[in-house]
């Protein structure tokens, strides 16, 4: 899972996708998470992170990390794995 | 250190400078109770899913509808639509209140009965009555609205029979500026054929036409077009008091006024553009004021109002079972409530609500029922939060249609409560069992 290399992640809760000149709100959780994937973490290593921050258990974690996966691929935030 | 409180990660596309259809809600209300009655409460007890009627709703709803219409106009008679919801306890508030019954087969002809209606207050509609039927009609003096020549001929027949005079209306269909023209049931205006009805049954003198009918369509948004109709039933009316000086007793204007759902596709809302009791009631009465008929005389007006009279007073409580992404990356959300139990889902976009107050943010979803078939959708897309797995929502104005038009099909029906004027809860009707499925069938001797 990879960002697309150019997305620009505001610390503000804005995210911006010049390819297509769209631009996102995000709550602090996701921009937290696109910071991590931009930086090349795991799933894994993200769900630690997280999970020791927040209140929240992996499981739970998980479900709302795939979910939020799903939106970024909807959005096409996220390279294509050929 | 403590750990911060953890909410759904969310995105969400900015639209610069473009509001969607309705500046799209950003926020669902939850619906936590209906009539004090807990959604969670009510599903503990008696399961999910789970239809709710409001006795209060409909006397209210009922009484709104009297009140437009006898201001109005000096004589109005309400007789509920049986095959809009004919569970006995709902039959029953509606006739506690003065409603007559309008039934469409022996079925519901008998349900009526059952229910403690007098026979001279039930409206016998539709194609489809046996001969059985009328008969048992003639007998107890109800009130047959005759739909096509062939039944006009067997209740000729069934009269010599029995000695007695059938008193009989005749269903007239019309164009009233609304298409399609619902021109399948009765005798036409334009054509004639309404009158030649009208002389064949006036000359032969073995019938008394006491009525004249018409059911323009269902969820009607054009009050002029019963303003047309009611003028067209009057003007015939009239012509009879003329030709056969002979006063009609009736003028029904049958069913048909919008409830506040929203259909597919409309652009607007129900509740914005739906017409009141009121201008409906406008619309029928000057119809038949503005006539020639002699106001001294007035028939009595019959409404057969069935979905706008009891759509509001229903809900259906669910959960959800699973959510998943689609491969197109839109959400859905899979409940246990599906088009086996709704009906109206087909031409409704109904309203659901979390029961529950969940997080602000909203996602067009598509909310599946359970029943693995492609058809199984309650709401395409939706404006919904997340909801989890064993969360419960509830669906709005479900009272009309549902709870006639369900199918026993993959799962059983559920149980259906009444909350009483007090908002206590009643099985009115219990959810169904393998042994009411199973007993109706019949294994040959092969295969046991
Ligand atoms: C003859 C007749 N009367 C009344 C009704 C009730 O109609 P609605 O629920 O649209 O008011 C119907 C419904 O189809 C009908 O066929």
């Amino acid at each position: 899972m990879q960002i697309k290399k150019n997305i620009a992640v505001s610390e503000t809760g804005f995210v911006f996708d010049p390819t297509s000149g769209e631009s996102y709100s995000i709550n602090s959780e996701g921009q937290e998470i696109m910071v991590l994937l931009k930086d090349g973490k795991t799933a894994e290593e993200i769900s630690e992170t997280m999970c020791a921050e927040y209140e929240i258990d992996k499981a739970g974690f998980e479900k709302y990390f795939y979910d939020f996966i799903g939106m970024l691929r909807q959005f096409q935030l996220i390279e294509t794995e050929d | 250190m403590e750990k911060k409180q953890f909410e759904r990660p969310y995105i969400k596309k900015l639209q610069a400078g473009m509001p969607s259809k309705f500046g799209m809600k950003s926020r669902v209300e939850p619906l936590t109770h209906i009539e004090d009655n807990g959604v969670g409460d009510l599903i503990k007890e008696f399961g999910s899913p789970l239809f709710v009627i409001s006795e209060n709703t409909i006397r209210d709803t009922y009484k709104k509808a009297l009140h437009a219409f006898s201001i109005r106009y000096p004589k109005v008679q309400f007789a509920w639509s049986y095959k809009t919801n004919y569970l006995d306890a709902v039959c029953r508030v509606f006739h506690q209140e003065g409603s007559w019954a309008e039934v469409v087969s022996g079925f519901e002809y008998d349900k009526a009965l059952g229910n403690g209606v007098k026979g001279s207050q039930i409206i016998f509609n539709g194609p489809d009555k046996t001969d059985e039927d009328l008969k048992k009609a003639v007998e107890n003096d109800s009130l047959i609205h005759i739909d096509h020549f062939d039944e006009m001929y067997s209740i000729l027949a069934l009269s010599e029979k029995s000695g007695k005079k059938p008193k009989v209306a005749i269903r007239v269909n019309m164009d009233t500026g609304v298409y399609p023209m619902w021109d399948r049931f009765g005798f036409n205006y334009e054509n004639g054929d309404a009158w030649d009805a009208i002389n064949r049954m006036m000359i032969n003198e073995k019938l008394e036409l006491v009525g004249l009918h018409s059911h323009i369509g269902t969820y009607m948004m054009s009050t002029n077009s019963y303003k047309v109709a009611a003028g067209k039933l009057a003007d015939l009316a009239h012509g009879i008091e003329k030709k056969y000086g002979v006063h009609i007793k009736y003028i029904d204007i049958g069913g048909g006024f919008a409830s506040k759902n929203t259909l597919k596709g409309a652009y607007y809302p129900g509740t914005d553009t739906t017409p009141s009791f009121g201008e409906y009631a406008e619309a029928i009465s000057s119809g038949i004021l503005n006539s020639e008929l002699d106001p001294r005389n007035l028939p009595t007006l019959i409404l057969e109002t069935g979905r706008a009279l009891i759509d509001d007073a229903g809900w259906l409580l669910g959960t959800v079972i699973a959510n998943k992404r689609l491969s197109s990356g839109n959400r859905a959300t899979i409940v246990d409530v599906g088009v086996n139990l709704m009906f109206t889902s087909f031409w409704y976009e109904h309203e659901i609500f979390p029961a529950a107050p969940v997080s602000e943010h909203l996602e067009e979803t598509t909310l599946y029922g359970p029943l693995c078939m492609n058809i199984d959708v309650l709401r395409e897309a939706i404006a919904f939060p997340l909801l989890k797995k064993g969360d419960h929502f509830v669906i709005r104005r479900v009272g009309a249609y549902n709870m006639t038009q369900w199918m026993q099909f993959i799962t059983l029906r559920p149980n259906v409560v009444l909350l009483d004027t007090e908002g206590k809860p009643h099985v009115i009707r219990k959810k169904e069992t393998m042994q009411n499925i199973t007993e109706q069938e019949v294994l040959p001797g092969h295969l046991t």
